[in-house]
C-alpha cells in the first residue's frame, strides 16, 4: 500500500517539477543566449562619423590592435623576445597571464591593450611563434580637433552592471557615455550583426545554431552633422582659457547651437587610448575645476540684469506699463517702509524721468523694480500675480529643461506662488519680499543655454525654436517636431522693438554698458549682467568678485547669432563677458577680428591668478584656523 | 487444471508489462543515441559508440528473455539460494580480479567489455528474500526470521558499499517496502520517516520553528486521542512523555549534528539541496563545484519547454553540457529534446510499470512469487525515484542508473532479468496450487 502511494506521489511530484521547469519558469528559454550551449559572435559595424555644420570632420574612427591571450593554449619558447617586441617587462607578462587565467583558462582575455602601429607590424610577422596569443582589431574614436569635448562626449566600455540590465549590450562593448555620443548612441552605433553558434562544454564551436535562422546582419552607423561651427567653438574655447564659465551661441532663426563652450574643458583625445582610465580619474576627481561639469548646460547662476528685458516685456504685455511710461530714479528703489528696504541703482539719471529704452541701456534697477511690482500687483492676490508672472517668464524657455538633444542639463528656477508659500506659509509674503527677481537676482536661476535661448527669443521678436545640436543625420535634415516647431513667448512682437532699441544702445550710446565692445559696421544688441556671489567659510559669508554676464544678438535686423556669455568672478558684465560676446559675434559674422589687441587682451586675462587661487587660499586658510 | 503448450503460455504472459518494457527500452536507446550523437558519425551499429553497443546489449537482452521464459518457473524458487551464493561469490571475487573504474572496483573486464555484478545481485537478492519470506512458516515477528532476511540484505549491501559504490548499495534499502508489506510493524518505518523529517526541518527552518510546529501537531494528536478515550493519558503516559522527549532530543541533536559534527562541505551540500543559501555568490560557487551536475541538468531540462527541441536538436545535449548524460543523467536529454510532453510520458510509463508489477504481485497465489513481485517493484521504485529526483534537482547527487535508459549492458540485463523472471512467474501462476 505504502509503495503504491509513494509511486503515485513521486510521479505527480516529478511531473509538477517538470511543469515548473519547462513551462512556468521561462528564464532559460527567453533568449537563446541564456543557454550556455549557444554562443553569439558579433560583427560590429563602423560607428558613424560626426561633422560640424560646415562639413569639417570632428570625430572619426581609428583602428587599434589588442593582444589577446587564451591561457590554456599558451606555448612560448622565447618569452623574452615576446616581451621585447611588446616593450613590456617579464613581471607584466606574468601578472597578465595570471589575471587571464583567473578570469578563465579557456576564454580569451586582453593581454595588452592598444598596440602602436609599429609594434603591431613587428608582432604580426612573428605571431605564429606565440601559441595562445592573437591580435584583435578594435575601433577607437579619434578627434581631429582637440576641441568641443563637452559637446561630442566620449565612448566607453559597457560595465557589468549595465550589460546585465540591457538586452543589447554585452560587457566590454563600446557605448556613448557623454555628449552627442550618448544622445545619438543608437544612430551612431548602427546595429551589430550577430551569428549564433552551438558550442560544447569546453567552449568549442560545434556548428551553427538552427542553421542561422536567428542570425542578423550588421547595420552601419549613421553619420551625424552637428549645428556646431567648430571654428567658432575653438575660438570661444581659446577666449575662455584660464577662466571658468560658459558660452552658448545659437542661430535664432532655427535654434541651431553654433557653439557650446565650457571652461575649463579637456582634450577629447584624453578619453581614448591606453591612459583613458587614468585620465578620466584625473578629470573626474578634480573637484576644484570640475572639467567634466558642462557649465554651459549645467551651471545655474542668477541672470542678473540680463533678466530685465523679460520683466519689461512681461509688464508691457500685462499692460501695467507702456513704452512711454517713465520712472524717476534717485539712486535706488524704496520698496518698503523700513529704511533697509532699499535697492540701490547705478544708472546715475539723477531723478530725470526715464523711459524703457533708456532704462535698459542704463540698466536702471528702479525702473524694472517698479514694472515688476506693478505686474504682480495687477492681480487680486499676490499669489495670483506671482503665478501669472512666473508663467509668462517660463514662456521664454526659463525655469525648466529646454529639451535640447544633449544628455545633461539643469532646470534653473523661476519661482511661483507655491515656491514662496513653502518659505512663507499661508501666503504670508508680499511682492516686496521677491523684489530682487526684478533685476535677476533673488531666487531666479538660469543656465547659460537658457539665457542664450531667451536672447534668441528677443532677437526673433517673440518666438524661439528649441535649441539643438544635430543638423543632419545621414545627410537628411532632422525633422524632430520638437526642433522644427515654433515656441511662442505670447508677447506681442510690437513691444520687442523698444527692448531691442535699448539693447542696441547698450553698445552704441555713450554710457551704455558695452559701449567699448562695439563692432564696426555691425548693429549689435546686448545687455550686461553682474551677479553678486558669496562663499561661506565656517558660516561666515564672504563676498567674491561678481560673476560677469553678457547676452547679445546681431545683426539687429534678421539676426544671425544670439549669444550668452558667463564668466565666473569676471567682475562687471562689461569687463570680460561683453568683449567675449562681441568678439564671438564678430568672428562668426565677419569671420575675422579687426581689433586683435582686444582679443589678445581677453585671452590673456587669467582669472586663476586674479581670483580662483585666492578663493582657494581663503578656503584653505579658514580651514586651517578652524582646526 | 494443468496447462501446457506454447500458445497457452503466450496467452498467460502479461503483455502490458512487456509493452511498457519495450517502450522504455526503445525510448532509452534513442535517448542514448541523442547523447552520443555528433554530426561526424553516421553508422548506426558501430561498436565504438555508446548507442552501437547499447543496441547490441538490447539484442542480447531479447535472447536473455527467451532463455528466461524457457526455464521452468519452479527453477527460480528452487535455485534461489544457490544463485544468491554464486552472485555473492562474484562480488567477493571483485576484490581479487575486479577492474577499478573511477575509483570503484565494481567491474569484471573481458577484452573490451566490462560486467558489473552488482546489477545482477539485485536479482538474486530479490529471489533469496522471496525464498525466505515465501516460506509458509516464515513469521516476520519472530526475531530469528527477521534477522535472516536482514542478513541476506546486509551482506551484498556491505560488499557493494566497500567497492565503494554508494548508489548501488542504497538499493538494498528498497526491500523495506517488502518487509512492510509482509507484516513488519509500520511504527519503525514511521519513526524513521519522522526522524528524517525532523532532521530536515530543523536544518531548514531552525530549532524554534520545528519545535513549535511538531509539538503543536503532537498536542493536537493528544487532544483527539483524549477526546476519544478519556483514559488515554492514564494508560499511555509513558508514550506521551516519551514522544515529547523524543522530539526534543531529535531536534536539538539534529541541530548539534548539523552545526558541529558535519564538515563545512557537507553543510554546503545540505544547504544547497534545501535551498537555504541566500548569498548569490555562494550559490554560484556551490553550483560550480558539487552542484554542477544537477545545475546543468535542470538548465538542460528547462530549456526543452513544452514540446522539446526535437530529436537530436538538443543543443545542450549536443554540447555535452551535462556530465554523465548517457548514464545517470540521461533523463535530462529526454527533458531537452522531448520536452514536458516526452518526459511526462516517461514518468507515467515508470509509474505504470511499478503499479502494474504491484497489482500483479498481489494476484500471485504463490507466496514466493508475491514477495518477489514486491521486491521487483521496490527496486524499480527506488531507482526511478532517486534517479529522476536527482536529475530534477530535488535530491542530492546519488549515482544510480535509470532502468532501461542509462547506458550499460549490466544494468540493462540486470533489470531485464529482474522483470522477466517476474513475468515468467506470473505467467506460470495457473500451474501453482
Amino acid at each position: 500500500m505504502i509503495l503504491i502511494l509513494l509511486t503515485i506521489f513521486s510521479g505527480l511530484l516529478f511531473i509538477s517539477r517538470l511543469f515548473y521547469l519547462q513551462i512556468v519558469d521561462d528564464s532559460f528559454r527567453r533568449n537563446p543566449l541564456n543557454n550556455a550551449a549557444i554562443t553569439a559572435k558579433y560583427d560590429y559595424p563602423k560607428r558613424g562619423y560626426i561633422y560640424d555644420r560646415n562639413g569639417k570632420l570632428l570625430v572619426a574612427n581609428q583602428t587599434s590592435y589588442d593582444v589577446m591571450v587564451v591561457p590554456k593554449e599558451v606555448e612560448i619558447s622565447d618569452t623574452l623576445e615576446f616581451c621585447d617586441i611588446l616593450s613590456i617587462d617579464k613581471a607584466y607578462f606574468i601578472k597578465q597571464i595570471k589575471k587571464a587565467t583567473h578570469y578563465s583558462p579557456r576564454l580569451a582575455s586582453i593581454f595588452l591593450e592598444q598596440l602602436s602601429k609599429s609594434d603591431y607590424a613587428v608582432l604580426q610577422e612573428k605571431m605564429f611563434r606565440y601559441k595562445g596569443f592573437y591580435i584583435q582589431k578594435r575601433m577607437l574614436r579619434n578627434y581631429p580637433y582637440n576641441s568641443a569635448a563637452n559637446v561630442l562626449g566620449y565612448i566607453s566600455q559597457v560595465n557589468e552592471e549595465r550589460a546585465k540590465n540591457s538586452s543589447y549590450y554585452q560587457q566590454g562593448e563600446l557605448i556613448g557615455t557623454q555628449g552627442v555620443e550618448k544622445q545619438y548612441e543608437n544612430v551612431l552605433r548602427g546595429v551589430k550583426g550577430v551569428k549564433y553558434y552551438k558550442r560544447n562544454i569546453h567552449n568549442k564551436i560545434i556548428g551553427s545554431y538552427k542553421n542561422g535562422q536567428h542570425d542578423t546582419l550588421a547595420v552601419v552607423g549613421k553619420d551625424i552633422q552637428l549645428t556646431i561651427d567648430i571654428e567658432l567653438q575653438q575660438y570661444g574655447e581659446w577666449l575662455l582659457e584660464n577662466k571658468r564659465g560658459g558660452i552658448v551661441a545659437l542661430e535664432p532663426a532655427t535654434g541651431e547651437i553654433l557653439a557650446l563652450i565650457t571652461a575649463p574643458n579637456y582634450n577629447p583625445n584624453l578619453m581614448v587610448g591606453r591612459d583613458r582610465s587614468k585620465n578620466f580619474n584625473q578629470l573626474y576627481y578634480d573637484k576644484i575645476n570640475k572639467p567634466l561639469f558642462d557649465r554651459s548646460l549645467q551651471a545655474q547662476y542668477s541672470p542678473g540684469s540680463t533678466f530685465k528685458m523679460v520683466n519689461a516685456l512681461v509688464a508691457l504685455q500685462e499692460g501695467v506699463i507702456t513704452t512711454q511710461t517713465s520712472t524717476r530714479c534717485f539712486g535706488g528703489y524704496k520698496y518698503g517702509r523700513a529704511s533697509s528696504a532699499f535697492m540701490g541703482c547705478h544708472c546715475h539719471s539723477g531723478g530725470r524721468p526715464m523711459q524703457l529704452t533708456e532704462a535698459i541701456y542704463k540698466s536702471c534697477n528702479s525702473y524694472f523694480a517698479n514694472a515688476y511690482k506693478k505686474t504682480i500687483e495687477n492681480y487680486a492676490t499676490t499669489e495670483e500675480g506671482m503665478d501669472q508672472w512666473s508663467n509668462r517668464v517660463k514662456k521664454f524657455g526659463l525655469g525648466n529643461y529646454l529639451g535640447y538633444d544633449l544628455p545633461v542639463g539643469q532646470k534653473g528656477l523661476i519661482p511661483d506662488a507655491t515656491y514662496y508659500n513653502r518659505y512663507y506659509p499661508k501666503g504670508r509674503w508680499r511682492v516686496s519680499y521677491t523684489i530682487s527677481n526684478a533685476i535677476g537676482q533673488g531666487e531666479v536661476l538660469t543656465t547659460p543655454i537658457q539665457l542664450a535661448n531667451m536672447t534668441g527669443a528677443v532677437a526673433n521678436r517673440g518666438f524661439y525654436y528649441t535649441p539643438h545640436i544635430v543638423k543632419e543625420i545621414d545627410n537628411i535634415p532632422i525633422n524632430n517636431p520638437k526642433f522644427v516647431t515654433k515656441n511662442n513667448t505670447e508677447i506681442d512682437p510690437k513691444y520687442f522693438e523698444f527692448v531691442v532699441d535699448g539693447m542696441q544702445k547698450v553698445f552704441e550710446q555713450k554710457g551704455g554698458t558695452a559701449y567699448y565692445s562695439q563692432i564696426k559696421d555691425l548693429e549689435v544688441c546686448g545687455k550686461t549682467g553682474t551677479v553678486e556671489n558669496f562663499i561661506r567659510v565656517n558660516g561666515e559669508k564672504i563676498a567674491l568678485s561678481d560673476h560677469s554676464i553678457f547676452i547679445a544678438f546681431a545683426p539687429k535686423t534678421n539676426p544671425k547669432i544670439a549669444i550668452a556669455v558667463f564668466v565666473e568672478n569676471g567682475g562687471y558684465g562689461s569687463v570680460v563677458a561683453a568683449p567675449i560676446a562681441s568678439l564671438m559675434i564678430e568672428k562668426y559674422i565677419n569671420k575675422s577680428i579687426q581689433n586683435t589687441w582686444r582679443e589678445q587682451n581677453v585671452h590673456d586675462k587669467n582669472l586663476y591668478e586674479l581670483e580662483y587661487n585666492k578663493q582657494l587660499e581663503l578656503l584653505q586658510i579658514k580651514d586651517d584656523t578652524s582646526m | 487444471m494443468q496447462i501446457s503448450g506454447k500458445s497457452n503460455f503466450f496467452l498467460e504472459l502479461d503483455w502490458l508489462l512487456i509493452l511498457i518494457y519495450l517502450a522504455l527500452v526503445t525510448i532509452g536507446w534513442f535517448t542514448i543515441y541523442a547523447t552520443t550523437f555528433s554530426s561526424e558519425q553516421v553508422a548506426l551499429i558501430n561498436l565504438t559508440t555508446y548507442h552501437g553497443k547499447q543496441l547490441l546489449w538490447i539484442l542480447f537482452s531479447f535472447l536473455l528473455i527467451i532463455l528466461l521464459f524457457s526455464i521452468e518457473a519452479a527453477f527460480y524458487e528452487r535455485f534461489s539460494s544457490i544463485l544468491y551464493i554464486i552472485s555473492l561469490g562474484l562480488l567477493i571475487g571483485l576484490f581479487a580480479f575486479g577492474k577499478t573504474i573511477n575509483g570503484q572496483t565494481a567491474w569484471y573486464s573481458f577484452g573490451g567489455f566490462s560486467l558489473q555484478p552488482s546489477e545482477f545481485v539485485k536479482v538474486t537478492t530479490a529471489l533469496a528474500v522471496a525464498k525466505i519470506m515465501g516460506d509458509n512458516l516464515f513469521d516476520i515477528k519472530k526475531t530469528s526470521d527477521l534477522r535472516n532476511v536482514l542478513l541476506v540484505l546486509a551482506i551484498p549491501f556491505v560488499l557493494i558499499l566497500i567497492q565503494p559504490d554508494f548508489g548501488s548499495a542504497i538499493i538494498y534499502f528498497s526491500f523495506i517496502f517488502v518487509l512492510l508489506r509482509m507484516g513488519l510493524s509500520i511504527r519503525l518505518f514511521l519513526s524513521l520517516l519522522v526522524m528524517t523529517l525532523l532532521f530536515i526541518s530543523t536544518i531548514k527552518f531552525g530549532v524554534g520553528a520545528t519545535l513549535l510546529v511538531s509539538l503543536l501537531l503532537l498536542g493536537i494528536f493528544f487532544y483527539y486521542a483524549y477526546k476519544r478515550q478519556r483514559m488515554f493519558f492514564r494508560k499511555y503516559w509513558p508514550f506521551a512523555i516519551g514522544s515529547v522527549l523524543f522530539i526534543l532530543f531529535l531536534v536539538f541533536s539534529s541541530n548539534l549534528v548539523y552545526k558541529k559534527a558535519l564538515k563545512p562541505h557537507h553543510q554546503d551540500r545540505l544547504s544547497l539541496w534545501l535551498r537555504m543559501e541566500k548569498d548569490p555568490n555562494k550559490i554560484r560557487s556551490l553550483k560550480r563545484s558539487f552542484g554542477f551536475n544537477n545545475d546543468q541538468s535542470i538548465k538542460t531540462i528547462a530549456s526543452g519547454g513544452f514540446f522539446g527541441k526535437g530529436f537530436l536538436d538538443g543543443d545542450r545535449t549536443n554540447g555535452k553540457f551535462v556530465p554523465e548524460q548517457h548514464t545517470d543523467y540521461i533523463f535530462s536529454t529526454i527533458g531537452e529534446e522531448f520536452g514536458f510532453l516526452g518526459s511526462s510520458i516517461v514518468v507515467i510509463l515508470f509509474v505504470l510499470l511499478i503499479l502494474r508489477i504491484l497489482q500483479k504481485a498481489e494476484s500471485q497465489r504463490s507466496k514466493f512469487s508475491r514477495v518477489y513481485g514486491y521486491g521487483v517493484a521496490s527496486v524499480f521504485f527506488v531507482h526511478f525515484a532517486i534517479n529522476i529526483g536527482m536529475v530534477l534537482d530535488l535530491l542530492p547527487t546519488v549515482g544510480i542508473p535509470l532502468p532501461f535508459f542509462s547506458y550499460g549492458g549490466s544494468s540493462l540485463w540486470g533489470f531485464t532479468i529482474l522483470l522477466f523472471i517476474f513475468i515468467k512467474l506470473d505467467a506460470n501462476k495457473a500451474n501453482e496450487f
